[in-house]
């Protein structure tokens, strides 16, 4: 049995016809129906959020606490810097397009400078010490936003017309967003596989990925490859800010904490390294949180989280290394 | 006589970390006690306390721990399901079974409790986490505290939810607090010099080569866990009978940060550097927060500062103000003697 697990065809011939079968069931209920659009549009969020921290892990073995600390300054970015107990909105009351460019855009200099100020120095430290360092960056970056806007929560609604709810069938209706997030999340997995494998700074992440000081030596230059990965991982933290603010319209300086939260248990059920690995580990919790939060009885259903959690640990109890590890992820002696 | 490679000279070189810093400490409670610095001295004390728990997991082990302010929050409600408010305990955690409601336990009982309830959760959490390799079990203690952190928050009949408890007697004094620190400190003194703490050491230093050695790595960072687990409850408890009240949100983020950043900036690898960093980063926040109540710097900037001042240590000292060694006994001594003990660390 375990050598049949082992057999990588075999898991994703297994995966595919859980797919399948929980898509078939899910479709024929309206109220399943529903359930498998949401918990498909949480698991992309979450995918999203992974996503960006599992390629910064990839490349640099670099665990960044301050991820959500950059989707919370890309929220705080739409509104006027002010104390005040109503915000006003500054990017965010631009043109839709413009919108997104301009956070998109903020993210990667708040990522670009991160790595020049706090990571760049500590290049060649132990994974242990950047993560403190990153941990240490997040809590910089919350108590200056605490300065410049207050500890208030503000609100900020951009992209009302996403919240409205289309009717996909009969008594099923679900809010725009959640499509919206689905395909957001599949253009940009469709983006980042083409960027990764058919572009030259793509191919030389994915080698610096698997082993950097090798890569160093057949000439793939540091500095791009650690800067694209910056780039990448901001751009990536910018669309789960936007997805986030559009849906909540309340931004805090801890909004980070939870998002994170669920981006890192995803990343290590997944397979730290892997991003296919990410991607999974992400459908796995948010797909788990939604089924979750529908299935148990109303007297616990506010520990639908610690459920999750506890799936987590589970899966990582049976499997330390990951669901899809990476193949660079195992130490060779 | 000092430079003697006596038996006495000897136990005074091996055991002068632990002597020195628990001296610094005594002197600054005994000059500090009776003034007005006192809440902000049993604060540091206890915060020493955590540090050096901390100290022996993450010191030893070298897997940071996010999620030991969890079995802080563990020890200090366990203390006030025990000593709290004898008329409003049942308004604060009606779901308690009756035994608990009813009987009111002193305080050094019900701390020691606490810890080894602490402990307790130390070891069925270590049991998943300890297999994982360094990143992922840091990452699994973040996901620890998040997990007991949503439990308590939401468990409102045992833990009165986000309410605050209040009634809490104040049992904690300045001295025991003093006196706890030094027993934290002697407990980590004596695992990081046994074979428990050696073949640690080992694993941190090098995991394979640990491994082909024979350590059983997976037991000794859980003993560890364990351990540490146990003094951060008990910690708890002395910090709710300091406060006189608690509540679930403040064992969360900012805390960790906090005493993290004690561990960090003083070394994370040596005793010396658990205190000092912890007695460096108080005095650091108390300064700040003065400058703050002044209106010399901008509110909220004593802990951006904090964050700033580790950020710099990290770059540039990365093992801390003491260099990631202890401090030893300053008079050279027999060249055997003296040598040994260096290697230590």
């Amino acid at each position: 049995m375990r050598d049949l697990l082992n057999n990588k065809n075999f898991r994703w011939a297994l995966a595919a016809v859980i797919v399948v079968v929980g898509i078939i069931v899910a479709v024929t209920d309206p109220v399943r129906f529903q359930i498998l659009i949401t918990s498909l549009s949480e698991g992309s969020f979450y995918a999203l959020a992974a996503l960006g921290i599992g390629l910064l892990f990839g490349v640099l073995r670099l665990v960044n606490f301050a991820y959500g600390d950059w989707v919370m300054l890309g929220g705080y970015a739409l509104i006027v810097p002010s104390a005040a107990v109503t915000s006003t909105l500054l990017i965010g009351s631009f043109f839709p397009a413009l919108v997104v460019i301009c956070i998109v855009g903020f993210t990667i200099i708040i990522a670009l400078l991160s790595e020049a100020t706090v990571f760049r120095p500590l290049r060649n430290t132990t994974p242990p010490t950047m993560m403190i360092a990153s941990f240490a960056l997040g809590y910089v970056l919350q108590n200056l936003i605490i300065m410049i806007y207050g500890g208030r929560p503000k609100s900020a609604g951009i992209f009302p017309e996403l919240l409205q709810s289309i009717d996909l069938a009969e008594g099923v209706s679900v809010p725009l967003l959640k499509i919206v997030t689905i395909g957001v999340t599949a253009i940009l997995l469709i983006l980042l596989t083409l960027f990764l494998h058919r572009t030259s700074v793509g191919v030389q992440m994915r080698a610096a990925a698997e082993d950097f000081r090798m890569a160093r030596m057949l000439g793939v230059r540091a500095n791009l490859v650690i800067a694209m990965a910056f780039v990448i991982s901001g751009s990536l933290a910018s669309f789960v800010s936007l997805l986030y603010v559009s849906q909540l319209g309340i931004m805090t300086f801890r909004m980070g904490t939870p998002i994170i939260v669920f981006a890192f248990i995803a990343t290590v059920i997944g397979g730290m390294g892997s991003l296919v690995g990410s991607v999974v580990g992400g459908m796995v919790v948010g797909v788990s949180s939604v089924v979750l939060k529908n299935i148990l009885p109303d007297s616990i259903r506010g520990f639908s989280d610690a459920f999750v959690f506890a799936i987590v640990i589970a899966i990582l109890l049976a499997r330390p290394q990951g669901l899809v590890p990476a193949k660079s992820a195992s130490e060779r002696v | 006589m000092i430079e003697a490679n006596t038996p006495l000279m000897r136990f005074v070189r091996e055991v002068w970390p632990l002597v020195l810093n628990g001296l610094i400490l005594v002197a600054i409670t005994a000059v500090l006690a009776g003034g007005n610095m006192k809440v902000p001295l049993t604060e540091g004390l206890i915060r020493v306390s955590i540090v050096v728990a901390l100290y022996i997991f993450i010191g030893n082990s070298g897997i940071l721990s996010f999620g030991h302010i969890a079995f802080m929050m563990i020890g200090a409600y366990a203390t006030a399901w025990q000593t709290c408010c004898d008329y409003t305990r049942d308004l604060f955690f009606p779901g308690l079974p009756t035994y608990l409601l009813e009987t009111t336990h002193p305080f050094i009982p019900a701390i020691i409790l606490g810890g080894i309830l602490a402990a307790f959760a130390a070891l069925v959490s270590g049991f998943a986490l300890m297999r994982l390799s360094g990143i992922a079990a840091s990452i699994g203690t973040f996901a620890l505290l998040m997990i007991l952190y949503t439990v308590y928050l939401r468990w409102q009949t045992w833990t009165a939810g986000n309410s605050t408890v209040t009634g809490i007697p104040f049992d904690t004094t300045a001295w025991n607090a003093l006196a706890f620190a030094l027993i934290t400190m002697l407990a980590a003194f004596l695992y990081s010099r046994s074979k428990f703490g050696l073949a640690l050491r080992a694993s941190r230093e090098d995991e394979v080569a640990a491994k082909a050695a024979g350590v059983n790595v997976f037991r000794q960072r859980l003993i560890a866990f364990v351990i540490s687990g146990f003094f951060a409850g008990v910690a708890g408890g002395f910090y709710g009978s300091f406060l006189g009240t608690i509540t679930v949100p403040s064992f969360h983020l900012p805390l960790t940060f906090i005493t993290l950043a004690m561990l960090v900036v003083g070394g994370m690898q040596s005793l010396s550097g658990a205190v000092i960093g912890t007695i460096a980063v108080t005095a650091f926040l108390q300064v700040l927060r003065i400058f703050e109540t002044n209106g010399w710097i901008p509110s909220s900037s004593a802990d951006m500062g904090l964050g700033v001042v580790l950020l710099l240590i990290l770059i540039f000292r990365g093992s801390g103000i003491t260099n990631n060694t202890e401090i030893f006994f300053p008079f050279k001594g027999n060249a055997s003697g003296a040598g040994s003990i260096k290697r230590q660390s």
